[in-house]
């Protein structure tokens, strides 16, 4: 998986890390700013109110 | 005991075969081996990143999530602070004058209205309380439940807030004793409520938060003040619930320090 995806960036071996750099803080951020933002409410430990069974909290 | 493990393989014999045996299992089906060996890489690299996902995820809810939350507590503090040094309102004059307390007015969802002070959680203590209970209103802090009384209000004050991530507002509720004096602060006074008991019920418990807590229907005379939060601490099979009862009010002209004492 990586070895391929260090295949696939062009240029030379500084080039090549700098951008694996660049994407591995893209992925960080869209991880940090997206995707665990969206999945925190279908977690249990951020449910804090009480409610009805069935509303969502 | 660790050397008498190897020792034990090539010692007796057929030692000197089963080596290159072993080699050679592994290269000769020419074919296959560079398929599996990708195959094998690639899933062992696969469970390796979900694995660092996984952690970034818990440094997210443990320590990221408290940086959020201290930016917008500090983006409420501005807010709120602007709000009680405006000059109030003047009341049309033909209105009677309420009786005290006076009821703060309802604040719009995700809006601050009231500041938190918990002496036994240090003098730096102090979140906004949000009107609201949805997931991006307890983001920002302990949050009000619509509908239920306001600060110092008969009936009962239902406030929640996160144990473990945006600044565990109420990671420490564990730790308040019976007669332990929590103060809200409104517009331009404040509450003093006294710890009266805590418990611990099932999710879907709403009898905690009725006007008077436990005992639903019935009417309230005195005003209460109900916290929730997640229990135990990073789980959420049950509700921390820590109810108080309102002691005193004090003008903000005599300070903080009457109001923690009055009661």
């Amino acid at each position: 998986m990586y070895g391929w995806l260090w295949r696939q960036l062009p240029g030379g071996p500084a080039w090549r890390t700098f951008l694996a750099f660049v994407l591995f803080v893209a992925v960080t951020v869209v991880l940090l700013f997206v995707v665990f933002p969206a999945a925190e409410p279908h977690l249990p430990f951020a449910h804090v109110t009480v409610d009805q069974p069935s509303a969502p909290t | 005991m660790l050397e008498s493990v190897p020792a034990a393989g090539p010692g007796p014999g057929d030692g000197s075969a089963s080596p290159p045996r072993a080699g050679q299992r592994v290269r000769t089906p020419v074919g296959s081996r560079p398929v599996v060996g990708a195959l094998a890489r690639g899933l062992g690299e696969l469970l390796i990143t979900a694995g660092f996902v996984v952690l970034l995820f818990i440094a997210y809810e443990l320590w990221v999530t408290d940086i959020f939350a201290a930016r917008d507590q500090h983006r409420l503090h501005t807010a709120i602070e602007r709000t009680w040094s405006r000059p109030a309102v003047a009341a049309p004059r033909t209105a009677p004058r309420a009786a005290v307390p006076v009821p703060v007015p309802v604040a719009r969802p995700g809006d601050g209205f009231a500041i938190l002070r918990i002496p036994r959680f240090g003098s730096g203590y102090a979140p906004v309380i949000v009107e609201g209970v949805t997931t991006d209103d307890l983001r920002k802090g302990p949050g009000h439940y619509p509908g239920t009384a306001l600060p110092g209000a008969v009936g009962n004050f239902v406030v929640s807030g996160h144990r473990t991530t945006y600044l565990h507002p109420f990671g420490d509720l564990d730790r308040l004793r019976t007669g332990d004096p929590i103060v809200v602060e409104v517009a331009d006074r404040y509450y003093t409520y006294r710890v009266t008991r805590s418990e611990v019920v099932a999710p879907n418990d709403l009898a905690v938060i009725a006007p008077v807590p436990d005992r639903p229907g019935v009417r309230p005379t005195g005003a209460m003040l109900t916290f929730t939060t997640c229990n135990p601490k990073y789980s959420a099979s049950t509700r921390l619930v820590v109810h108080a009862q309102l002691r005193a009010t004090t003008m903000k002209s005599r300070g903080l320090a009457v109001a923690v004492g009055a009661g």
